[in-house]
């Protein structure tokens, strides 16, 4: 049967890793490539490459790392950030990503999901979504949490699917940066309305939140987190060893 | 050093199979040449998308009869993914299609096999089991281990030629392997230090 997998997320500025916090406060943390192999070596099921540069400068030299880590890393590749057009998926497609995840490109043109579902596959479009409680109600936040679009999260994210997006990851700004496990409320919302693959973000601090998370929710299909890896907070391996142990089915 | 040529119909991301075979210390080319393809030692198939865009790129190109013709020499071949789908005599994925006929067998859809709750496509690592143990893309394998696969059909009617199989509500092909023809549904570039064993073991062959 098919595995849970563990995705850590690097967010690369300037062919560097970084992390924020609540998506705020950036600090150099490592070597995207170094860091890509030992994750990899880790027991990383994938890996999850955000673009967080503005410039073109900047693009390009993501894309540089992205063959540079394509080249060794023998894993799925995710990337994310700056994926504003179908041209952005052949770019960073051509630099070695295997799936592409939209976000606030995908608020500002909708049309980008079906298109590039239509050129490349829904394997390979993945719906980013920054949600976050407003009111009692799931709201869909752009511009990496910072912007409220007004738009229901849950229906934003059928809109997604049916449009062609073949999987899903979902980030709880409420619980994002704060450690105390994955919002298991708002996953259980969005688990209840898609049949494709939802991957849980936002919330990790320890190995227990992932069991939680497979256990309390087995449509669940990946957990991502960024900073308690990079941090060595948690070690992939670990965290595998003990999904097992708790009866979760996972890749060692 | 045998050279395996990759073969570019214009159809998928070549780049990590590329890098894969390099990685292993295989020499890789990857060409859409007739005249390169017969030239090479061995043939790897890849492919990803629909199974009637990428079976009429092979037709409109040609390369559907090289192929054929390269397989039929004794020429080793393996077909990834949709390359391996293609492998097969027919595909039932929005219509019915032919393929290239080297395997007997049909695609067909998961849904109509696995139980309704399961998500397609298949996505994901799962687990190996060697139905041919001495297949020599096997070499390098003992059955156990985890691949990874993307995928919302497979192949049916192809019991004598399954090397291998995994489970996913139903069991389903995962690789064929007749003769010097060899498919995966998986994607062994993309499945880790597994993945590049058995590249390793097909680029030795």
């Amino acid at each position: 049967m098919i595995t849970k997998r563990i995705i850590p997320c690097l967010d690369v500025k300037n062919g560097r890793v970084v992390k924020g916090t609540n998506f705020m406060g950036l600090n150099d943390v490592n070597d995207p490539v170094s860091l890509a192999e030992y994750y990899s070596s880790a027991g990383a099921d994938e890996l999850v490459f955000y673009d967080i540069t503005a410039s073109s400068e900047g693009r390009k030299l993501f894309c540089d790392v992205l063959e540079q880590v394509a080249s060794k890393i023998f894993i799925p590749l995710t990337v994310g950030g700056g994926i504003n057009s179908v041209d952005d998926f052949a770019r960073v497609l051509g630099c070695g990503a295997d799936k592409v995840s939209v976000n606030s490109g995908a608020l500002a043109n909708p049309r980008i999901i079906n298109e590039a579902a239509r050129l490349y596959g829904s394997q390979c479009v993945v719906l980013s979504v920054d949600a976050k409680r407003v009111d009692g109600k799931f709201k869909v936040f752009a511009k990496g949490g910072r912007v409220d679009t007004g738009l229901d999260m849950l229906e934003w994210v059928k809109q997604g699917v049916d449009s062609g997006a073949g999987e899903i990851v979902l980030n709880s700004i409420d619980t994002d940066g704060v450690k105390q496990g994955f919002d298991l409320e708002m996953l259980e919302a969005v688990t209840n309305i898609v049949s494709v693959p939802v991957i849980a973000s936002g919330g990790a601090g320890k190995i227990e939140d992932f069991i939680t998370l497979f256990n309390a929710n087995p449509k669940v299909d990946a957990g991502l987190a960024a900073s308690i890896f990079h941090f060595g907070e948690v070690k992939i391996n670990d965290l595998k060893r003990e999904l097992v142990k708790n009866g979760i089915n996972a890749r060692i | 050093m045998s050279t395996i040529a990759i073969i570019d119909y214009g159809v998928g991301n070549l780049f990590s199979l590329a890098s894969s075979l390099k990685a292993v210390g295989a020499k890789a080319i990857v060409t859409g040449d007739p005249d390169e393809i017969k030239k090479s030692d061995k043939l790897i198939l890849p492919g990803v998308g629909a199974f009637e865009d990428a079976a009429k790129k092979l037709k409109t190109t040609g390369l559907d009869e090289i192929i054929k013709e390269e397989a039929a020499s004794g020429k080793p071949l393996m077909g990834i993914c949709l390359g391996m789908q293609l492998l097969f005599e027919r595909s039932y994925e929005f219509g019915v299609f032919e393929g290239l006929g080297l395997i007997e067998g049909s695609i067909v859809p998961i849904a109509d096999h696995a139980p309704a709750e399961l998500k397609i496509p298949h996505i994901g690592w799962n687990k190996l089991e060697l139905k041919k143990q001495d297949c020599p893309i096997f070499k390098y394998l003992s059955g156990g281990e985890f691949v990874y696969f993307v995928h919302s059909f497979f192949g049916t009617d192809c019991e004598a030629d399954t090397a291998a199989t995994t489970e996913y509500g139903c069991v389903l092909t995962a690789a064929v392997a007749k003769k010097n023809v060899y498919g995966c549904q998986f994607h062994p570039e993309k499945s880790g230090e597994v993945g590049l064993k058995i590249l390793k073991a097909f680029s030795e062959i």
